[in-house]
C-alpha cells in the first residue's frame, strides 16, 4: 500500500488541571471511569496509534465521546496532547513553533467542520477564498480559484449569498469549496455530514467520492455513522473510549470484528454492499471456469454466482489476476455473518 | 452603653487631618504637573476650538445639507432624514442654533475620544480574563460615582474650561463602548473562531478579520449607548464651562425660567433622538446578512 502521509504516534490526550501529573496512572493502565472519580480528569485519547496512508480515506467511527473529534484536532494542533507525536509527511507537527504551525495550517492541512464554521459576515466566494486570503494570496487570483471550486460543489449563482441565505447542505458544500481552494494535501473533516439530512449527507458524501477519484487528497474523515464509514472509507478505525479498538478495511471490519463492541456496530448493516468478492476468495484451488473481478461487492455477486455452471466462479484482483475461488454458498454464508 | 448608642468613628481632629492631607496632596501634584498636563491636552483643546468654530462659521444652509446628508447615509431612511432637518430647522427658528452647534461639537468630539480610546481597552479586556476583572470594576466605579465626585479633582488639575468638561463627559460616556466591545468579541461564535484557526490565521488577522467585524452589531450598541450618555452630561459639562445647550439650562434653572429651560431641554432630547435613530438603523444595516433566514 501507499505510504505513510500522517502518523499519529502513542497518542494521549488527558483533559483536567493537572493532565501530566496522572499520565503515569493513565499508562500504567488506568481506565476511564476510575480516573474520573480518582483524579477528576477526563481521558479523551488514550495510547493512540495510527498511520493514514496517502491519498486514501481514512475514516475514524466512534460513538459520541469516543474521542474522535478530540483526536481530528490534535493533527493540526487545534488541540495539544498530553504525551505522543504527530508526524505529517515525517515532520513533527508539537515541536512546531507558532509560525510553523500557521504555514501547516495553511498549506498543508485544511478542515472542514460538523458545524460547518462559515463566517456570516461574508459572501460565499469571499468563505470560499478565506484560507487562500490568509495566505495573502492576490484578490484577483482568489477570485479566480474561488469561483473554480464554488463551481465544482455545484454552487455557481450564489457566489453573493450570505451562508446565513443557505440551506445547512449548501452551506456544507461552501464548507467543503473553502477547504479545497488552499489546494491542501491533508483533508480532515469533522463530522462533515452528519448535521445534514440523510438524502443530503448521501449527496454530499457521492460528492466527495468523485472529487476524490480526480484529486486523490488525504482525507481524515470522522464520523459517527457506520454507513457512512463504510461507504467512504479505504481504511476505517474504530474508537471507543478515547483508544484505538480496530482498524482496517471495510470487509475486515464487517467480516472479523475485534470485539462484542464492534459486533454490535457491524450487525445491522446491509453486508451484501460491503463485502467485495477477494475478502473470500480461498486461494489454493486452482479453477477454470469463469472470473469476476474481486472488487464486485457480494450484492452484485450473487446473480452471476447462481447463474454459474457450478455455483462457482474464480476471482481477480485489479490486474486480473487469479486469486482463488467463491462459492454461492460461500456468498450466502457471508451475507448473514 | 454609649459604646453601642454612637458608631466609635475617628475623632474630629483625626479625620480632618486625614483630609487635608489628602488634599495637600492632590494640590501639591497639582501644582508640579497641572502645566504640564495642560500642555498634553492642548492639541485636544485646539481641535474642539477648530470644529466648534467650524460649525459656527458655516452657513446654516449647509450644516442643514450635511445633516439631512449624513442621516441619509446613516439611515437609509427618508422618515428619519426629513425629521432631523425639521429638527434642527426648529432648533433654528426657535433661535438655540449657535448653543446646538457647541453641543454638537463637544459631543461630536467626545464620541470620537471614546471610540478612539474605548474600543482598543474594549479589545484588550476581551483577550484575558485578568484584564477583565480589572478594568471592570474600574468601569462600574466610573459610572455609578456621582460626577459632581470627579469634576473636583478635574476641576482642581485643569481649572474651567473645555478640556476639563470634555474629560468629565468622556469618563461618563466611555464605560458603555468598553463593555460592549468586550462583550461583543467574547460572544463571537467558537465554531468560527476554530476554523479561523484551522486555516492558519494569525492573531492579527483573526482579530479584524473575524472577531471585530462578527462583534460590530455589538459594539455599534456600545456606541450609541455612548452618546446618549455623552448628551445627559451636557448641563453637568456646562457647570465647568462648556459651551452649549447645558448653559441656558443652568440660567433657567438659578432663573425659574420654565420656558428656557424646556426649550433647550427638547433641543438636547431632539440631538439625542437623531444620534439614536441613525446610528441604530446604521447599526442594523450593517448586519446585512443576519437577515437570511436560518
Amino acid at each position: 500500500m501507499s505510504q505513510s502521509k500522517v502518523q499519529i504516534k502513542n497518542l494521549y490526550k488527558i483533559f483536567g488541571k493537572t493532565p501530566k501529573k496522572v499520565l503515569a496512572q493513565v499508562k500504567a493502565g488506568m481506565g476511564k471511569p476510575e480516573l474520573l472519580e480518582q483524579t477528576g480528569h477526563v481521558l479523551g485519547i488514550q495510547n493512540v496509534s495510527l498511520d493514514i496512508p496517502e491519498k486514501r480515506i481514512q475514516v475514524v467511527m466512534g460513538l459520541s465521546g469516543s474521542g474522535k473529534s478530540t483526536l481530528i484536532r490534535h493533527i493540526n494542533r487545534l488541540i495539544e496532547p498530553t504525551d505522543g507525536q504527530i508526524l505529517i509527511d515525517g515532520e513533527d507537527v508539537l515541536s512546531m513553533s507558532d509560525k510553523q504551525l500557521r504555514e501547516v495550517r495553511r498549506k498543508k492541512t485544511s478542515m472542514v467542520f460538523q458545524k460547518f464554521g462559515l463566517l456570516p459576515h461574508r459572501k460565499v466566494a469571499e468563505n470560499v477564498g478565506y484560507g487562500l486570503e490568509v495566505q495573502g494570496v492576490s484578490s484577483d487570483e482568489i477570485a479566480k480559484r474561488a469561483q473554480h471550486w464554488i463551481d465544482r460543489v455545484g454552487l455557481t449563482g450564489y457566489e453573493n449569498h450570505y451562508p446565513g441565505q443557505l440551506s445547512g447542505g449548501m452551506q456544507q458544500r461552501v464548507g467543503l469549496a473553502r477547504a479545497l481552494a488552499t489546494d491542501a494535501e491533508i483533508l480532515l473533516m469533522d463530522e462533515a455530514f452528519s448535521a445534514l439530512d440523510p438524502l443530503i449527507r448521501y449527496d454530499m458524501q457521492s460528492i466527495l467520492l468523485e472529487l476524490q477519484d480526480e484529486l486523490h487528497k488525504t482525507i481524515i474523515f470522522i464520523t459517527h455513522d457506520l454507513d457512512e464509514a463504510l461507504r467512504l472509507g479505504d481504511k476505517i478505525a474504530i474508537l471507543r473510549d478515547g483508544a484505538l479498538i480496530q482498524e482496517g478495511t471495510a470487509p475486515q471490519i464487517v467480516l472479523t470484528p475485534a470485539d462484542d463492541y464492534i459486533a454490535d456496530f457491524t450487525k445491522d448493516i446491509n453486508r451484501g454492499k460491503v463485502i467485495r468478492l477477494k475478502a473470500l476468495a480461498a486461494a489454493g484451488s486452482p479453477y477454470d471456469g469463469a472470473m469476476i473481478d474481486g472488487s464486485t461487492v457480494l450484492a452484485d455477486a450473487l446473480l452471476p454466482l447462481s447463474q454459474a455452471p457450478d455455483q462457482r466462479l474464480g476471482v481477480t484482483d485489479a490486474n486480473g489476476a487469479y486469486l482463488g475461488a467463491v462459492t454461492l454458498t460461500q456468498a450466502i454464508a457471508a451475507l448473514q455473518g | 452603653m454609649e459604646f453601642f448608642e454612637e458608631f466609635p468613628s475617628l475623632g474630629r481632629k483625626t479625620l480632618s487631618g486625614m483630609k487635608q492631607a489628602v488634599d495637600e496632596t492632590f494640590k501639591g501634584f497639582s501644582r508640579a504637573y497641572g502645566e504640564q498636563l495642560e500642555n498634553f491636552f492642548d492639541p485636544l483643546l485646539r481641535f474642539l476650538i477648530w470644529f466648534e468654530r467650524l460649525l459656527e462659521a458655516t452657513p446654516w444652509p449647509i450644516i442643514l445639507l450635511v445633516v439631512g446628508a449624513l442621516a441619509w447615509i446613516g439611515s437609509r431612511s427618508w422618515k428619519i432624514t426629513a425629521g432631523s432637518v425639521l429638527a434642527f430647522v426648529v432648533i433654528g427658528v426657535l433661535d438655540m442654533w449657535e448653543d446646538t452647534m457647541a453641543t454638537l461639537a463637544i459631543i461630536s468630539v467626545a464620541t470620537l475620544l471614546c471610540i478612539a480610546i474605548g474600543i482598543p481597552i474594549g479589545i484588550l479586556m476581551s483577550r484575558s480574563d485578568r484584564m477583565q476583572a480589572i478594568i471592570t470594576p474600574i468601569l462600574d466605579v466610573m459610572q455609578t460615582i456621582p460626577s459632581f465626585v470627579y469634576l473636583i479633582p478635574v476641576v482642581m488639575l485643569l481649572g474651567i474650561g473645555k478640556v476639563p468638561g470634555l474629560i468629565a463627559v468622556c469618563i461618563y460616556a466611555i464605560p458603555p463602548i468598553v463593555r460592549l466591545t468586550n462583550l461583543g468579541i467574547r460572544l463571537v461564535d467558537k465554531d468560527v473562531l476554530e476554523a479561523a484557526d484551522a486555516f492558519g490565521t494569525s492573531p492579527w488577522q483573526k482579530l479584524w478579520g473575524v472577531q471585530v467585524p462578527l462583534a460590530l452589531p455589538n459594539i455599534f450598541a456600545g456606541i450609541n449607548q455612548t452618546i446618549m450618555m455623552a448628551l445627559s452630561m451636557v448641563v453637568i459639562a456646562s457647570m465647568i464651562g462648556v459651551k452649549g445647550l447645558g448653559v441656558p439650562v443652568l440660567r433657567a434653572i438659578s432663573n425659574q425660567y420654565l420656558a428656557l429651560g424646556l426649550m433647550n431641554g427638547l433641543a438636547i432630547v431632539a440631538l439625542a433622538i437623531i444620534f439614536d435613530r441613525v446610528s441604530q438603523t446604521y447599526g442594523k444595516r450593517l448586519q446585512a446578512y443576519r437577515q437570511g433566514g436560518k
